[in-house]
């Protein structure tokens, strides 16, 4: 199965693909059980997503959790910052895969590339101004094991301009993928 | 769904409360989160991956994490699962062969090699091994790699698990335990301490 893997050696807003170490269910496979898990139904096609419906509850209700936090943008934090704290807890657990997918999110939807790339190329210390700064800081001390996330972190994005709701957006976003970088790191590998 | 919600319990978030109203407004993302608790905990089928074994990976991979409230609600799961009792001790033990700090680890050879950081690589002990079995011992070594160094991990850890008698089944749901119980003590911890500025 690994037998064409290029794995990526940097990080990059390039699109990866993904190659799963233990076997995905066979598309011809799949239930209404596993379509309900899969949530939408497209996400047959993908190996990662085959591969988590072997446990189709936890990966429904994991997906629902994960489309909550990230696209209900009808208040709290832009969907830009959401990406950022997505992209900075993966830079810095090492995720290659997932940095790439929601830098080039966070790209998008702030407009600013190159500041994204530095996240990237630099890492989490990269000079962003001062609320991606707070942002960054804030999303690294929550992914710290153990946790150092303390009081500071909420001063500093209150001073950068956060409030509460949007600071509890940052707490989701960013613990939400400590979740999912364990996932994508522990069972396949980014390809490019 | 008429369950206490396990979040705002160990966050201690009152109802009514200006934190309570904010998770209000992430209505699916609560309630999600919290189905994602009950099926890992209460799952419709535990012929994989059995109630005490997520119980007892569970208090190892909290207790890694020092925080001592959501610890004691999951020693408290343990010591209330069928033969669970008498491995809390053993457990406990554990967690203190494997306190460290992460995340660290090695990148794929290349430019990122010089970010890579070295540090404890944890083998169950000895006595942990027969009281935990062969099972339980190597999910204990890959819970902590993922909890301090997942970028380590690589597909020979999948072998070890299948090896030690894991289902590819019974890896997916307990990779998912490991993983979203990272998620829920940061989201517990998170808020918490906005609570407490506020208070």
């Amino acid at each position: 199965m690994s037998a064409t893997v290029t794995p990526p050696v940097v990080f990059t807003q390039d699109e990866l693909g993904w190659v799963s170490w233990i076997d995905p269910l066979p598309e011809a496979e799949l239930t209404e059980r596993h379509f309900n898990g899969l949530v939408d139904r497209a996400r047959a096609k993908s190996e990662y997503f085959r591969l988590l419906v072997r446990d189709p509850e936890v990966l429904e209700a994991r997906t629902k959790t994960d489309k909550d936090i990230f696209y209900n943008v009808a208040d709290g934090l832009p969907r830009a910052e959401r990406e950022l704290a997505a992209a900075a807890t993966s830079r810095y657990n090492g995720c290659i895969y997932c940095a790439s997918v929601h830098a080039r999110f966070a790209s998008t939807y702030s407009k600013r590339r190159e500041d994204v790339q530095r996240l990237l190329d630099e890492g989490v210390k990269a000079d962003l101004g001062e609320r991606w700064n707070a942002v960054v800081k804030a999303s690294v001390a929550l992914a710290a094991t153990p946790i150092a996330f303390g009081p500071e972190n909420i001063e500093e994005l209150r001073r950068a301009g956060l409030d509460d709701a949007e600071i509890v957006d940052v707490i989701n976003g960013a613990s939400f993928f400590n979740w999912a970088n364990r996932l994508m790191l522990s069972l396949g590998e980014p390809s490019k | 769904m008429g369950t206490t919600d396990i979040i705002d319990t160990l966050a201690g978030i009152e109802p009514g409360s200006a934190l309570d109203a904010i998770r209000a407004r992430r209505l699916q993302a609560r309630e999600n989160a919290q189905k994602s608790y009950l099926s890992l905990f209460e799952p419709i089928d535990a012929s994989e991956f059995s109630l005490v074994e997520r119980a007892a990976i569970a208090l190892f991979v909290i207790g890694l994490h020092r925080e001592p409230n959501v610890t004691a609600f999951y020693r408290a799961k343990l010591a209330a699962a069928a033969d669970g009792a008498r491995l809390v001790e053993v457990v406990e033990a554990e967690i203190g062969r494997g306190e460290t700090s992460g995340p660290y680890g090695a990148y794929p050879a290349g430019p990122l090699s010089a970010e890579n950081t070295a540090g404890l690589i944890y083998r169950v002990s000895a006595e942990g091994k027969s009281a935990l079995g062969g099972r339980l011992a190597a999910a204990f070594e890959h819970a902590h790699l993922l909890v301090f160094r997942p970028r380590d991990a690589a597909s020979a850890d999948m072998k070890a698990l299948l090896a030690a008698g894991w289902s590819t089944s019974g890896i997916v749901t307990f990779s998912q335990l490991v993983a979203f119980l990272s998620f829920q003590v940061r989201v517990v911890t998170g808020l918490r301490t906005l609570a407490a500025v506020n208070a």
